[in-house]
Order: structure tokens, then C-alpha cells, then sequence
């Protein structure tokens, strides 16, 4: 676990993403969705400071954030794959295409399967950088790959 | 070089699709090549994104308005767009596709809920109302809020999330519960990979099921309601966001809807990757901002729902069903379909077809004219071997069942359900077993874990069927699989755990080869898929 209070998330930031949030109903999920957003990840220490803001237990504040893949401790690398591991995609070759995209990841790349993007008739289908890219064989992959290191 | 400037009466309105799928083949740079070739040209053109026409193996479908209709070109790639404009694709010349309207494909469907989507633009309101937005809330607004509900009744539509339930009735019990404050709940977590209706409506015709819900809540007496997203949407969530701003100012949302003096809001929430929320207890408890735990029924959410209040929970398909039944009657929409599957179904073709994408039928077209008709077979050109029906969770079926119509019945009969709707194709390079176990697999994955036969019995599947895998008694395991089936189909809280059973029976039962004698087929053996789902520390 990351040490508490490390300045990572700055706990004012956290208190004032809390504040945008906290008159809507059941406001836990938008706020960690903002946080995730902003810092890519959310820390112990962030989990603290929103339990403190909306008299949660920490272990509530953190059992939501463990349930939901979204929402991630640690932030991802800079080009950042997620592979459909759907049925769909599955029918025209994701799982070559999830070891491709396995066998491509470390160090500035990292892979998450997903199950589904709705893109179930022209798959397989991976998601680079939050662009996503149907039709995708293992060498179409390995140039978004590229492309995303150039851009980023 | 001079050039000479357009007049209105010269202007060309080019439509291309900013529907995800159609962004994921290129329809964004195609877009911006016709916008630059259009300058190069000297010619006045406007490109207006649409939604998807649901052809999707056309896309990006380029469409240019002409006096005869819109003439289609497709699939196109930026590349191709500067010899498309030479060759007369801005008059609509060339290599075209023809009318789009007249395509054999979409002439034999049925489009009610997709009858704009791939034709306006989403985001304007204008355009939604040229084409008949607003009249379902219209008449209901005329309505007292009791016939509203008959009205659903009447016309016999089922819920379109998959299980099927009358949504009348439903909003009936609604209705009648006496409670300060009520909800509608859109159910737009659509995680059931093969279906895509949901997004393709959200990103195509979002105002549609705002007026759905809206009438929903004049209905049952409910002033606030939620869309639950799944943030594998990111489009969707964009576009239904700037259609609940429109809708507002507009005063179709707010607290005088229409100048009626009744209110009624929506607000969007994004899900955060768990599958388990498309089930209604886990998406009320998402909203209310805690882990998607199933609940146990009773109670039912029409009675103690979001935040202990009486909620309506509908997919989007079934609320944005409801604006044709409110405009043009319940007996309308009733004529439509077979038995007690009454309007039509939004059917998605995805996986290893040719022709894969969204069509919307009446109720009882088969199997065969699906796949086959409508799909054209599969992409590979291989024989088909296998359909998986309705998600995840729903049987594979082989080819000698494709005569099955496609209603409730005739495939609860068959032991298989209709689910949202999908269709995904396997060719006969699947491994029947391999995908039994993927099932099992994705339940471990995916359970919330509340009951024990879906969280502990999902994780023994997969290791009984590595057993049959190995040929470590295949009979004997086969029987202790079944066993475990009949305990999660019986003995879970919801459809997860108790249906996940439906595609490892069906394909142990329809494609009994693949787990016998694996090694003297040549079947590869099943590596086991690992995990690398984001676990908190």
C-alpha cells in the first residue's frame, strides 16, 4: 500500500472533488469516478479523506473501490491496452489478440481485459488509450502500440 | 486559384455516423476527409453526424442527400474519400451502394425503436421532433396517469432486459405504492457482450428514451430519474449528457415538462466495470453508491427500490418502446409480433457473421433467417457451427435448431432464453468446451459473490471442466458438472449465478464431441485464461 499522505492526491483536491459532489444522491460512486479521473488512481489516503467528507467507514470507501475495476490503486502506464475478452470477440480471435497485447505489456504498457464494448459485430476489439479500434488483428495492435508511444 | 462561392440551393449534406462502433473503423477521419476534400473541390458540404444505421459491416456508411433519398457508400476509408468525391460522390455518383433506404436489409425489418437512429442528428432537438419525437409524451400528458399505465399494459410489451416481464405491470405496482418520492431507473448497463441496442439508441436517438422515461415517471408519479450507464460507453455517456442539458433547456425535462406544471429530471451515472450491475438490486445499489451487491427479492424494487422508494426499473429498449405505444396506441404496438411476444425485437448480430449489426423485427423471425438471412453466415466464410442467444448467460445452440423463432416461448421450450437480444456466430473453429468453460470463468469473474452457488460454484466449474478437459474421467465429471449446475440454477440469488449453467449445459448437451476424446480430435488443450483484473491492495 502506498504511504498515507504522500501528496500523490493533495487531500484539499480530494475535499473539494467531494464538496462538487456531495448534495447528489448516493454521491460516492461520481466522486471516485473524479478522482480517478484526475489522478488516476485512488490512494489509502484519498480513501481516508472521502470516508472523513461523507461519514463513511474507511472500510466502506475502500469495499467500493475494490468491487469496481475502474477504480484502481495503482495508475496505469502511459499506454494503457484493454483487450474485449467478450464471446463476440472471442468468435474471431480475441484471446490472439489478449496474448499479443499480454506478450506486448511491461514496462510503458499496460493490459486489462474488458468484457464487452459494444462493438460486437466489428471485433475483435481493443480500446488503446481510451481510442478504440475494431477490426484489430495482433499486428494492427502492435501499431496502435507505436502510435500511442509517439503521442504520449 | 479562384473559387467561386456556393449558394444555398449547391449546399451538400453528407451524413456519417459518429456511433462508436463506426468511430472504431475510421468514421471520424473519413469525416474530416470529406470536409477537406469538399474545400478542395470548391464545393459548399455539410457533414452531419448521425448515429448508426445498424448495417454495420458498412461502416463508416457514408450517406449523401440527394432528390431521390440518401445514396450510400461503403465501407469507406479516408483513404478512398478523394477518388469517392472525383468520381461524383457529392451528387451522389459513383461506386455507390444505391438508396440507402432501399436496401434489402433494412426494407425487411421493422424499425419502431430505431426508426431515427442512423437518420437524425442525436443532439438535435429540432430534427427529433421533425420525426415524430414527442408524441408519445404528448398524448400522455393529455392522459390521467391510471390509462397511461393501461395503455403500457395493453399493448403487452415485456421488459427488454431480458427477463421479460410485463412492464405494465410493473409500472401498475408502481403506481399504486403511496410513497413521498419515486424513481424511474433506466437499466442502460448493457454488459452482455453481443448486444449493443442500448449504446446504439443512447448514441443515435437519446431523446427517445428521456421521453420514455419521462412518461414513465407522469405514470407512476415519479419526478426524478436515473440512466445507469456502464463506462465502457463513453460516447453514450456523452451523448445522453448533452441531450439532458438540451432536453432542459428545451423544458422537456425540469419542473414544468412541456408547460404541463408536472416534473420530471434525469440525471446520468456513469458504472465503474462490473458486470453484475446490469442486474436491477446491484445497478440500485451502484446508484446508491455501494458495492453492486445483489439484494434478495422480496422486496421487489417496484416497491422498495432506489433508496427504499418505489422504482421503476426499465432497460432503455422497453422505456423507449413505451413512446410508440403512447403515440400511436397500445393496439399498434400489440398488432405487432406472435403470442405473448407482442412489438418488435431489437436483435443484434455480432461475433464471426458477415453482415453483423441491429435488426429490429416483429417478433418470430427464426434462427436461420437471422443469421443466415439478415447475416449473410459467418465472416470467415467457414461453416457456422454454434450461436450463443442472449449474453453470457444464454445457450449455445448448433445449426439444427436455427428453425427456432425467436420469441420468449419458443425459446424458453428449447431451454434457451431470448436475453437483450444478442446473436453472436461461431464458425467450426470453436472449441464448444473452451467456451463452457469461459462461462464458468466469467461468473467466478464477474459474481458479486452475496451467494455461495454462484461464488464458490462458478470457480468448481471451471475446475471440473479442466478435468473433462484433461480426460480425468470425462463421464463421471460431466455428471458432477450437471450436479453443480442444477445447484447454482436453484440455489443462486440472481441470473448470474443461476444462469451461467445455461451455456455449459447446452453446450455440453449440443456439442457433446468437444469434451470427449479431446487429444485424438486434435482439439488444442484449454490454457487457462488468467486474471488480471485490478485488485485493490
Amino acid at each position: 500500500m502506498r504511504q498515507a499522505g504522500s501528496g500523490v492526491t493533495g487531500e484539499e483536491r480530494v475535499r473539494a472533488i467531494v464538496a462538487e459532489h456531495r448534495t447528489r444522491p448516493g454521491p460516492l460512486l461520481p466522486v471516485l469516478h473524479a478522482l480517478q479521473h484526475e489522478f488516476g488512481r485512488i490512494d489509502a489516503a484519498a480513501v481516508r479523506t472521502v470516508a472523513d467528507e461523507l461519514n463513511l467507514s474507511r472500510a466502506d470507501v475502500h469495499g467500493v473501490v475494490s468491487f469496481y475495476s475502474d477504480f484502481r490503486s495503482d495508475p496505469v502506464e502511459a499506454v494503457h491496452v484493454r483487450v474485449c475478452r467478450g464471446e463476440a470477440c472471442q468468435a474471431l480471435g480475441a484471446e490472439q489478440l489478449y496474448d499479443a497485447a499480454t506478450d506486448a505489456a511491461g514496462g510503458d504498457v499496460s493490459v486489462e481485459q474488458v468484457f464487452c464494448f459494444g462493438n460486437c459485430a466489428l471485433g475483435p476489439t481493443v480500446e488503446v488509450n481510451g481510442r478504440l479500434r475494431g477490426r484489430t488483428g495482433p499486428q494492427d495492435l502492435a501499431a496502435a502500440i507505436a502510435a500511442a508511444r509517439t503521442a504520449s | 486559384m479562384s473559387r467561386a462561392v456556393p449558394s444555398d440551393a449547391s449546399r451538400v449534406v453528407v451524413h456519417v455516423p459518429r456511433d462508436s462502433a463506426a468511430r472504431s473503423v475510421g468514421a471520424d477521419e473519413v469525416a474530416a476527409a470529406i470536409e477537406h476534400a469538399a474545400v478542395a473541390a470548391g464545393r459548399d458540404v455539410t457533414v452531419v453526424r448521425t448515429g448508426t444505421r445498424g448495417m454495420l459491416w458498412l461502416e463508416p456508411l457514408v450517406e449523401v442527400t440527394t432528390e431521390a433519398g440518401r445514396v450510400g457508400y461503403g465501407p469507406v476509408t479516408a483513404d478512398e474519400v478523394d477518388g469517392l468525391v472525383a468520381a461524383g460522390l457529392l451528387d451522389g455518383a459513383g461506386p455507390s451502394l444505391g438508396l440507402v433506404d432501399e436496401l434489402t436489409w433494412l426494407r425487411r425489418q421493422r424499425r419502431v425503436t430505431f426508426a431515427r437512429v442512423g437518420i437524425v442528428d442525436p443532439l438535435d432537438a429540432d430534427d427529433y421532433l421533425a420525426h415524430g419525437g414527442l408524441r408519445g409524451l404528448r398524448r400522455a400528458l393529455t392522459m390521467a396517469p391510471e390509462l397511461v399505465v393501461e395503455e403500457v399494459v395493453g399493448s403487452g410489451l415485456r421488459g427488454r432486459g431480458g427477463a421479460g416481464f410485463p412492464a405494465g405491470i410493473k409500472w401498475r405496482t408502481v403506481a399504486g405504492a403511496d410513497a413521498e418520492q419515486k424513481y424511474v431507473c433506466a437499466n442502460a448497463d448493457e454488459g452482455d457482450s453481443g448486444t449493443f441496442a442500448d449504446r446504439a439508441v443512447l448514441e443515435g436517438d437519446p431523446f427517445q428514451l428521456l421521453e420514455g422515461m419521462t412518461i414513465a415517471g407522469l405514470a407512476v408519479g415519479a419526478t426524478q430519474g436515473f440512466v445507469y450507464v456502464r463506462s465502457e460507453y463513453p460516447d453514450a455517456v456523452a451523448t445522453l449528457g448533452a441531450a439532458v442539458d438540451i432536453a432542459r433547456g428545451r423544458g422537456w425535462l425540469g419542473p414544468d415538462v412541456l408547460g404541463s406544471g408536472r416534473s420530471f429530471d434525469v440525471e446520468v451515472r456513469v458504472g465503474a466495470g462490473a458486470y453484475i450491475c446490469g442486474e436491477e438490486t446491484a445497478m440500485l445499489e451502484s446508484l446508491e453508491g455501494r458495492r453492486g451487491m445483489v439484494r434478495a427479492k422480496p422486496p421487489i424494487p417496484a416497491l422498495q427500490g432506489l433508496f427504499g422508494m418505489p422504482t421503476v426499473v426499465n432497460n432503455v429498449l422497453t422505456l423507449c418502446a413505451v413512446t410508440s405505444v403512447l403515440a400511436d396506441g397500445a393496439e399498434a404496438y400489440a398488432a405487432l409480433g406472435v403470442g405473448r411476444s407482442r412489438g418488435t425485437q431489437v436483435f443484434q448480430l455480432g461475433g464471426n457473421v458477415a453482415r453483423g449489426g441491429i435488426v429490429e423485427t416483429a417478433f418470430g423471425a427464426t434462427i436461420d433467417e437471422l443469421v443466415n438471412g439478415f447475416g449473410g453466415g459467418t465472416a470467415s466464410g467457414r461453416p457456422v457451427r454454434a450461436v450463443q442467444i442472449g449474453g453470457p448467460l444464454g445457450a449455445y445452440l448448433p445449426v439444427d435448431h436455427f428453425d427456432l423463432p425467436m420469441d420468449y416461448e419458443a425459446l424458453a421450450e428449447a431451454g434457451a432464453m431470448l436475453g437483450h437480444g444478442g446473436v453472436v456466430v461461431f464458425d467450426d473453429s470453436v472449441d464448444m468446451a473452451r467456451q463452457a468453460r469461459f462461462a464458468m470463468e466469467f461468473c467466478a469473474a464477474e459474481s458479486c459473490g452475496k451467494c455461495t452457488p454462484c461464488r464458490l460454484g462458478a470457480v468448481r466449474g471451471v475446475e471440473v471442466i479442466d478435468r473433462v478437459l484433461a480426460g480425468d474421467d470425462p463421464d463421471g465429471n460431466l455428471a458432477l458438472l450437471e450436479d453443480l449446475c442444477e445447484v447454482m440454477t436453484d440455489g443462486s440469488l440472481c441470473a448470474m449465478g443461476g444462469l451461467t449453467p445455461m451455456p455449459v449445459r447446452s453446450a455440453v448437451a449440443g456439442f457433446t464431441e468437444d469434451f470427449h476424446d479431446r487429444a485424438g480430435r486434435g482439439l488444442l488443450p484449454v490454457v487457462p485464461l488468467t486474471q488480471n483484473r485490478t485488485e485493490s491492495s
